[in-house]
């Protein structure tokens, strides 16, 4: 059965002060599916993100569908470190505004593994780590069945990063999740998306992590040479 | 002290709580130089109410709110020419409002007076103060997500723009109340200096949002003992903001001492 796309883009273009950042770019995806956008440093990427959800002025069509609920977790967030607000503030702030019961804090803060005192600290003083479990946990907040991640994970070491992607594609699976992420670390890309999106200063490509991620195509989109990529070489080794 | 002194001090002990309250905000989104100009919207007014010889706050809450609207227009776009423009607002403003404004009445424009209030007046007041509490914890929680980062209040639903706007005018609605004791070059002190002062006692926004209430009060009270009971004057404002700017260099002190943040 072919279901409706969650969200469908026609021939988006995206600019800012006469430069064009994004040219003539349409797609579409199914509910849980997960596309990875990659590219060069200020190909676009995050503003292909912000214009999905609205917080940029675009040209052409962004039809996303009436069941849609978005979750977002920013690469960076230019909050005041001085602001006297604790996590829990944070999250309980938006659970108001949903009209959520409170039992949904402790859940998307046990889903992420958020202790009980970084609930309690102040943003301000947060680890890198710690700063984006709990953006990650307001993204979750909701129950969003589009979650758009920009880079979510640069902050963290290795096995968070590995058990907050296991999350991720657990959700996903289980509840058909739609995955929209940004990153530059290709190995995650290989595993966990269907769908790659490479934008570059020419024309964008999509297509499955196999067809994308060859050494040819990863040399022309980064302007540097195969070696760097090992997961295609570990995946080619018998 | 009569009827209607007593409904004077009253409002002005209610606009203390209120600004008090909504300087927490204010504090949060850096926005308290932002509330001066406000403030200063309100003179050129109130000069020509005083000259037309019609009641000051209707001239008043006129430019303070179309210049409200014309202050966040100017904030929606970037950049340093936007940052000038509100600084030749602010400017200009205060110009026209002291070259207007009769002689007689510039200190009482500028500076307040203690008020005497009708019972109609004062329920007036104080139904404008209560909108705007009424006004700021409605918005509350949409104000947190704001000030953290107005991308994911947006992505939350937020209209970031439209919230502006109504923190903008009910902050306007918040000086109108308080200009009549306060002044047009004051008004905004209660909002800016007690929210600094419980910033420096505080790190915990729950304390924040009642320790900067209580100093707003503290502050009116005693400075208007002050000002009626040994400077023998009604005008009142000038000692309450000396008695909050005090409190503030108690708190540094008492922060420093401490080594608390």
């Amino acid at each position: 059965m072919v279901t409706d796309p969650v969200v469908k883009v026609s021939g988006l273009k995206v600019g800012f002060q006469g430069r064009s950042v994004i040219r003539d770019l349409s797609f579409e995806l199914r509910p849980g599916d997960c596309l990875a956008i990659i590219g060069p440093n200020g190909c676009g990427k995050t503003t292909l993100l912000k214009s999905l959800m609205g917080l940029l002025p675009f040209e052409g069509q962004i039809r996303w569908s009436r069941e849609a609920r978005l979750g977002y977790v920013p690469q960076r967030v230019a909050a005041d470190l001085q602001l006297p607000l604790r996590v829990k503030e944070l999250l309980e702030a938006k659970a108001r505004l949903l009209k959520l019961p409170a039992a949904e804090v402790e859940r998307v803060s046990h889903e992420v593994d958020l202790a009980p005192e970084v609930l309690n600290s102040r943003m301000g003083i947060l680890s890198g780590g710690q700063f984006q479990k709990a953006l990650i946990a307001f993204a979750l907040l909701g129950s969003p069945n589009v979650i758009l991640f920009d880079e979510p994970t640069a902050s963290f070491d290795e096995l968070t990063e590995e058990r907050i992607y296991a999350l991720l594609h657990a959700l996903q699976g289980e509840k058909g999740i739609t995955l929209i992420l940004v990153s530059h670390d290709l190995s995650v890309v290989y595993r966990y998306a269907d769908t790659v999106l490479c934008l570059s200063k020419g024309k964008p490509c999509m297509g499955p992590p196999k067809e994308i991620l060859t050494p040819e195509a990863l040399e022309e989109l980064y302007s540097a040479p195969p070696k760097y990529y090992q997961h295609i070489q570990d995946r080619s080794e018998p | 002290m009569d009827n209607s002194q007593s409904y004077g001090l009253a409002l002005a002990l209610v606009f203390a709580l209120t600004a008090g309250f909504v300087g927490c905000f204010a504090l949060m989104r850096r926005m308290l130089l932002a509330s001066d100009v406000i403030s200063h919207l309100a003179l050129p007014g109130l000069g020509i109410a005083f000259l037309l010889k019609v009641n000051p706050l209707a001239g008043g809450a006129a430019t303070l709110f179309l210049g409200t609207i014309l202050i966040w227009k100017l904030q929606g776009r970037a950049g340093l020419a936007t940052e000038a423009a509100i600084g030749v607002v602010f400017a200009a403003a205060l110009a026209v409002g002291a070259a207007v404004t009769p002689r007689e009445d510039l200190v009482e424009a500028l500076f307040g007076a203690l008020p005497k209030l009708s019972l109609g007046g004062f329920l007036l007041g104080l139904a404008a103060v209560a909108s705007v509490i009424v006004g700021i914890l409605w918005l509350k929680d949409r104000l947190i997500l704001t000030l953290f980062s107005p991308d994911l209040a947006a992505v939350t639903g937020v209209k970031v723009s439209r919230l502006e706007l109504c923190f903008l005018l009910l902050f306007s609605l918040l000086i109108l109340a308080g200009l009549r004791f306060m002044g047009a070059l004051l008004a905004s002190a209660l909002i800016i200096i007690p929210a600094s002062t419980a910033r420096q006692l505080t790190g915990n926004m729950a304390s924040f949002l009642w320790i900067s209430p209580l100093v707003s009060l503290l502050s009116v009270l005693v400075g208007y003992g002050v000002a009626i009971a040994v400077l023998k004057t009604s005008t009142v404002a000038p000692t309450i903001v000396v008695v909050s700017a005090a409190a503030f260099g108690a708190s540094l002190v008492g922060k420093r001492t401490s080594g608390s943040n």
